[in-house]
């Protein structure tokens, strides 16, 4: 049970850091124009994709370095060629755009490397065992995603709370307009905010590959729980973003590894009462409920609290 | 005083030509309905024409959050989906107690099913608009996309739940086996949920709908609560969509998972906004097109989805009133007669949007095949994906055609800012 709880925790940890990677841009993003990217998580696939066939050409360091930039590019050109052309629809035209765009991306990442699963393989320097806790070898590799998640999150938090871009960047989320009478571009900000954000998301899907199944669907299952975050969180919050990236990453980590159901708390119902709803609830274990557990907690905490965790905007 | 009277005869004239033209074009949609199987009796027609008139009842239902309210739902194929369970379990039902219950009231109880849900789950949903709508209605969709995996007594699993139509009592010796009869009965329903939902839109209640839409605070300042006319619309689309799942239910004779999932929900999100949210019409035009396209395309090429999404995101960039949007941009210039300055242009410009066309479709269709090596098929030109000719004619055909295609759309521009100015002098363009 001890070992189960260590386990869990620290890989429900590092999901729950990889998950911040990818929230964090949204939230930026979200609260300095409005929009809701929903190719975010699509620019974590093409991540991923980009890094495998980076690293199938010139090895997985560059490949680490060279897809998030890639896709950051990929992310500006977006901003820049349409989300600000379509600014002047409203931010539902914007968030239609990316939507199409989501679409749009799953389609071209699954014609060129088909629907099937890749063999993202862990570099071969971090393919071995960290340390051995019960009994269980603990990768290297997942060490090694924590550590750059968190250096991430660390260097994030420093360049927005101490440095002077931070300072625009925080400024421009508020008073745009204010920031643009002071003499910044702020188109030029919006532009790279984006552009990082997209090169974040990248950068977790470079280093979730090999750990994770790389595969055409992966933005598709991964998207929702990342609105879950955020929504979980409160819009726009980027602590709460933190915090719910962590409590979704662990929660659900714990799901999967649970078994039991209320079958094997209670012992089995009355067979002679024939299948039904209930019967169905009874016997699921709560692994099979873990991929719809974070959106009970979304409708929980909309009954709640519903401008979220750490939300101060009702809307 | 006679100027008065001519006036106010006018006035009379005019309503009574204008309700004799609206009355007219509902008139030649029904008769179009009963007519068209006539005309094109081929099976494969006829199962065309009864999923364009399920689509059309989704997209239309789905306008009434997105188009009325101006609610982005991504989920919204949950009301679909429960609506098709529920028309399956109650035929089932109907045929082992034996009820009195022919197969044309069954996509009532679809639409209840529908309707449940969203009373259930609506009020919470409902509560903020905007972003937070949509990315609820996102999560509340995979909920239940979900659960209908987990309660498989209701929802039958992977498999889902068949069942069959011929088994419920006849109505007027109708067995609807055959896909005529259905077609049929589709096209009643439809008839039927245009109607009311028509009829919808210019109650109180759907110019209060239009009103949330644009300014909720206003709303809120003469008295009314836009959660409850959210909450209402919420139930109305739900209930429509069900009877959409319900018909849908009868057409396929069976119900499973796929109904209410993503999917689902991005194509009915494609069908209205393609076709455009802000005309009654405009969702029935997008329902054709998809649903055409996607019959159409399937068998074609293997990359249909991503000429779907980038028809979606040319629509939203540059003409987000839809097709729709497009077609009533020209009756004021109609009206005007100042529609064949620009013509001229447009002729110009379908030469090089044509070749612009084809080289995207050579483009994605040679990164499609390119492990594959099936020859693309272009207007019964044959192209090896594999050979550098190929590449260069998409290249060409890209970039040349995109060139020239910029310069003829400027003029079209600048033809239209010209017929404009004119329509609006002559008082026919606000």
């Amino acid at each position: 049970m001890l070992e189960l709880i260590v386990i869990s925790t620290l890989n429900g940890v590092l999901f729950g850091m990889l998950l911040f990677l990818l929230s964090s841009g949204l939230t930026v993003i979200f609260s300095m124009m409005g929009v809701l990217n929903f190719a975010h998580a699509s620019f974590y696939m093409l991540g991923a994709f980009f890094g495998f066939q980076l690293t199938k050409w010139i090895g997985f360091w560059p490949a680490l370095v060279l897809a998030p930039l890639l896709v950051g590019a990929i992310g500006m050109a977006v901003e820049r060629y349409g989300l600000r052309n379509t600014h002047k629809h409203g931010h539902v035209a914007e968030l239609l755009l990316t939507f199409g765009l989501a679409f749009a991306i799953e389609e071209i990442v699954s014609m060129i490397w088909g629907k099937s699963p890749l063999d993202y393989r862990v570099p071969a320097l971090l393919d071995f065992p960290a340390f051995t806790i019960f009994s269980t070898n603990y990768p290297a590799y997942k060490i090694f995603m924590l550590a750059v998640s968190v250096i991430i999150f660390v260097a994030l938090l420093i360049v927005l709370k101490r440095t002077r871009v931070g300072l625009v960047v925080q400024a421009a989320l508020t008073h745009p307009h204010m920031v643009g009478h002071l003499g910044h571009n702020v188109g030029r900000v919006f532009m790279a905010v984006f552009g990082v954000g997209s090169a974040l998301a990248a950068l977790a899907g470079v280093i979730a590959g090999p750990a994770l199944v790389t595969q055409s669907d992966m933005a598709a299952s991964l998207g929702p729980i990342l609105f879950v975050v955020i929504v979980f969180g409160g819009l726009g919050s980027l602590p709460g973003a933190f915090i719910a990236s962590l409590v979704i990453g662990l929660v659900q980590t714990f799901a999967v590894a649970l078994d039991g159901s209320l079958a094997s708390a209670f012992g089995p119902l009355d067979p002679s009462a024939g299948p039904s709803v209930l019967t169905d609830v009874w016997n699921v274990t709560i692994a099979q409920v873990a991929p719809i557990v974070p959106y009970l907690l979304l409708v929980i905490i909309l009954i709640v609290r519903p401008m979220g965790l750490m939300g101060t905007r009702e809307s | 005083m006679t100027t008065a009277t001519t006036s106010t005869s006018k006035v009379a004239a005019d309503s009574v030509g204008g309700s004799l033209r609206f009355y007219g074009i509902w008139l030649i949609g029904i008769f179009v309905l009963i007519v068209l199987p006539m005309i094109f009796s081929s099976g494969g027609s006829l199962t065309s024409f009864s999923l364009i008139g399920i689509a059309i009842v989704f997209a239309l239902s789905y306008n009434i959050l997105l188009g009325q309210t101006g609610l982005l739902s991504f989920g919204h194929a949950v009301h679909y989906g429960l609506g098709g369970f529920a028309a399956c379990h109650m035929m089932n039902a109907v045929v082992s107690h034996g009820w009195p219950i022919p197969l044309p009231f069954i996509p009532l109880f679809g639409g209840l099913g529908g309707l449940v849900f969203a009373m259930i789950i609506g009020w919470v949903m409902t509560k903020r608009a905007g972003t937070v709508f949509a990315m609820i209605s996102l999560g509340i969709g995979e909920l239940v996309a979900s659960s209908s995996l987990i309660l498989r007594s209701v929802f039958g699993g992977e498999s889902g739940i068949t069942t069959d139509r011929t088994a419920l009592p006849k109505l007027l010796g109708w067995s609807f086996g055959p896909q005529l009869q259905v077609y049929y009965l589709i096209a009643f329903w439809l008839v039927l949920s245009a109607i009311a939902m028509y009829a919808l839109t210019r109650t109180p209640l759907g110019r209060i709908c239009n009103a949330v839409r644009d300014n909720p605070e206003r709303v809120q300042f003469i008295g009314y609560d836009p959660h409850v006319v959210r909450y209402i619309a919420f139930c109305f689309a739900g209930f429509f969509a069900g009877i959409a799942g319900g018909l849908a239910a009868i057409n396929f004779e069976i119900a499973n998972s796929a109904y209410l999932g993503a999917i689902q929900s991005g194509l009915v999100l494609f069908s209205t906004f393609i076709g455009g949210t802000a005309y009654f019409f405009g969702p029935i035009l997008g329902a054709i097109l998809v649903t055409y396209l996607q019959l159409g395309l399937t068998n074609l090429t293997t990359a249909w989805q991503l000429y779907f999404g980038i028809i979606f995101i040319g629509i939203v960039m540059y003409a987000p009133g839809g097709i729709a949007g497009l077609l009533m941009m020209h009756r004021p210039l109609i009206r005007a007669g100042t529609l064949w300055t620009v013509i001229p242009s447009y002729l110009l410009a379908i030469v090089p949007t044509v070749a612009l066309a084809c080289g995207v479709i050579l483009t994605i269709e040679t990164v499609a095949r390119f492990s594959g090596g099936d020859p693309i098929n272009l207007f019964g030109i044959a192209f090896n994906p594999t050979s550098p000719v190929t590449w260069i004619a998409a290249a060409v055909l890209v970039v040349g055609g995109g060139f020239v295609a910029r310069l003829t759309w400027q003029r079209i521009a600048e033809a239209w800012d010209r017929a404009a100015t004119v329509a609006r002098d002559r008082g026919y363009l606000a």
